[in-house]
């Protein structure tokens, strides 16, 4: 029997996030000792062979980072090169882009809420056991996640590590006719997004509200996808380029990913809840309205409800999407021509996690230089291991099943994606000696 | 009484996790698939957990690190057909890049403690290590031929997956060829099918996802490369990306040309 004062709580290997991580939590006399997200996703050194390559390569390399977000690494990635070459990205070519960005909010979020997540709330090892009880539901976000893939197909050629996407805009643009069977479907995800948001907010949230600094584009315009400045809710307001002089990044002994942190402040938050926050005002009238029906409004500082606000976020993607349809006007050329330059440019766009920073030196042939890629999981890891500290210490006196189980619900409440900074978590209590 | 449900189980090695979400794109058949087969282990999916011997295992990644070479062996010897999904795990993926230049070097590019890290000098895939029943490629999978293997091997027969090039499919697309018409560099004569021939349909050249085709030339399409204006390191570079390990290709862009 384990001593309810010197514990150790460990999850070897993490299941229902992307890529490989555990988890360990030591406590000493009912207090923690020591937290460690572990990261053992193997290394795979995307910035060292990115050296090399030609200015037009990174969004299809990048890509690869990631399968549930490619189309994050293609934008930030385009939006770097671009900077870098002195080229803007404006009008219909930019507005495809936020539509092809929508399809990958909409896909991810479906995923993450259904097939991740919603379990840990219900109670089931995965969605498929969930369907047991709840075919219906989990029936639903399938099809959402479809809707998105469909988006990202008819854009992008293919839903993982889309082909259309190049340095200027698109290698080919499509027709008005070809986004309305895509409309039609959108119409349907929106309801049931609005259904999503419904059934979550009814789930039960542990009491834990962490006082975070959220960090997040923001823009006046619109709610920021691909535009914006970096913003916080402890005021920091900073042009792009000027990321890395707030954010510093660290590599630890345990993890092969580098923890991020704001300088002079420490860890912070990243992600769906950050958007939300900071951002309200810019979300469609129908996804504001959702959100008061669900009695979400900001601030949100429980990250259990990032659930809600991914559903939030979903039907403000597809009401997005379906209004970029709308208006959609098909562009004269699929690309604006880009000319390398020796430059270095920055780009950061919104993944469904949160900011994705890309950083490019371009030398005087064309070539990569130097590459930077700083994903938001790995800026989130030290918030999440600050969370888990907090959210433990008053729940000793929980099962060691129950603790394990809420402490990777706490982890996924961030959507990890491990292969960006991976997939296992046993979560085992021993006595210390 | 009713017959056993074969068991699947889909492992991860280094990768993008992209083919394994392959399986969660498939979002008309998931749930049948479920009812057809016991997914007895699937991390990304579920925390259930349950021991082997497996019927199917889907292996996604290439092996990178010291533990990654003992796990390959557990899994192999825990499976009875063992099916490598996607670039990684069929040829080494984009991290193979690291087989043409020092990793230590690479390591030190990206972190600031590389001694904290535990990686192999080369990144090799699944049939390097253990034998392969199946090679199912692509970056990524394409998720028709996923649920191809899935019910073949269920079945208990050979896959049908084409191994001739991209330009059969890009005929029957009614395409009109890239590399003819407007000189642009295109891999799809020395690429494999599966894809559907995507790139060129977009107006692109195909950059080679799926691997050499079977049986091809691939310093003969280098050199029509270099009449479009090509320098030799671009066509170096257009071999070497995500599946630069591959034999066909790994061959070509080590040439002196």
């Amino acid at each position: 029997m384990p001593s309810a004062s010197n514990r150790t709580l460990r999850v070897p290997a993490l299941a229902r996030v992307e890529g490989e991580g555990g988890m360990v939590i030591r406590t000493h006399n009912g207090r923690v000792s020591d937290v460690e997200l572990r990261i053992f996703e193997p290394p795979r050194f995307f910035e060292a062979f990115l050296r090399g390559r030609r200015y037009a390569e990174p969004p299809d390399i990048t890509a690869r980072i990631c399968g549930i977000c490619p189309v994050a690494y293609q934008m930030s990635a385009c939006l770097a090169i671009e900077n870098a070459c002195g080229v803007t990205v404006t009008g219909p070519l930019h507005d495809l882009r936020r539509l092809l960005y929508c399809g990958e909010w909409i896909e991810s979020h479906a995923l993450h809420i259904y097939l991740l997540h919603a379990p840990d709330y219900l109670g089931y090892q995965s969605a498929v056991e969930m369907a047991r009880d709840h075919r219906a539901e989990v029936e639903r976000g399938l099809q959402l996640k479809k809707a998105g893939n469909e988006i990202l197909a008819t854009l992008g050629g293919r839903a993982i590590h889309p082909v259309n996407v190049r340095v200027g805009g698109f290698y080919r643009v499509p027709t008005r006719a070809e986004l309305e069977p895509l409309a039609e479907r959108l119409r349907w995800a929106r309801d049931a997004a609005v259904e999503t948001a419904r059934w979550v907010a009814d789930f039960d949230f542990p009491d834990f509200e962490p006082a975070y600094e959220f960090v997040a584009l923001r823009s006046d315009a619109t709610y920021p996808i691909l535009e914006g400045r970096l913003g916080s809710s402890l005021g920091l307001d900073i042009a792009v380029d000027e990321f890395e002089e707030h954010f510093v990044e660290e590599h630890v002994a345990r993890s092969n990913a580098l923890h991020a942190r704001i300088r002079g402040r420490g860890s912070y938050l990243t992600g769906p809840l950050a958007r939300f926050n900071l951002n309200f005002a810019q979300l469609s009238p129908m996804a504001q309205e959702v959100s008061r029906d669900v009695k979400l409004e900001p601030p949100i500082a429980n990250p259990f409800r990032s659930i809600v606000v991914r559903a939030v976020e979903l039907v403000y993607a597809c009401d997005e999407a379906l209004r970029l349809i709308a208006e959609y006007r098909m562009p004269d050329r699929p690309a604006i021509p880009v000319q390398a330059r020796a430059a270095t440019g920055c780009g950061c766009t919104e993944a469904p996690r949160g900011i994705l920073y890309h950083r490019y030196r371009i030398d005087e042939d064309g070539l990569v230089a130097e590459a930077r890629i700083v994903p938001p999981t790995s800026q989130n890891q030290a918030q999440i291991e600050a969370d888990l500290r907090a959210f433990v210490e008053p729940r000793l006196d929980l099962s060691t099943a129950l603790l394990t189980r809420q402490c990777e619900q706490a982890i996924r409440n961030y959507d990890p994606c491990i292969s960006c900074a991976t997939h296992f978590v046993s979560l085992e209590v021993r006595e210390t000696d | 009484m009713a017959r056993r449900r074969p068991k699947l189980a889909v492992w991860k090695f280094a990768s993008c996790d992209g083919c394994q979400l392959t399986l969660l794109d498939c979002e008309d058949e998931l749930l049948a698939i479920a009812g057809a087969v016991e997914i007895a282990s699937f991390p990304e999916a579920s925390r259930a957990h349950v021991a082997g011997p497996y019927d199917l295992s889907l292996v996604e990644g290439s092996i990178t690190t010291p533990d990654d070479l003992e796990r390959i062996q557990a899994v192999r010897k825990a499976s009875r057909y063992l099916v490598a999904i996607g670039a990684c795990a069929t040829s080494g993926g984009i991290q193979g890049l690291r087989n043409f230049a020092s990793v230590e070097e690479f390591a030190t590019v990206v972190y600031a403690h590389p001694g904290y890290l535990s990686t192999l000098e080369r990144s090799t895939p699944i049939a390097a290590h253990v034998p392969v029943d199946f090679e199912l490629r692509g970056c990524p999978i394409d998720r028709g031929q996923l649920v191809e293997v899935l019910s073949a091997f269920l079945i208990g027969r050979r896959p049908n997956v084409p191994t001739y090039s991209v330009c059969l499919e890009c005929k029957r697309r009614l395409n009109v060829c890239v590399l003819v018409a407007s000189d642009t560099p295109c891999l799809g004569p020395v690429t494999q099918a599966g894809c559907g021939a995507l790139c060129p349909a977009s107006g692109r050249g195909c950059y080679g996802c799926f691997g050499p085709a079977d049986t091809t030339n691939a310093r003969a399409l280098a050199n029509r490369l270099t009449e479009t204006g090509m320098t030799r390191p671009d066509v170096v570079r257009a071999f070497r990306t995500f599946n630069a390990g591959a034999e066909a290709f790994r061959e070509e862009s080590e040439r002196d040309a």
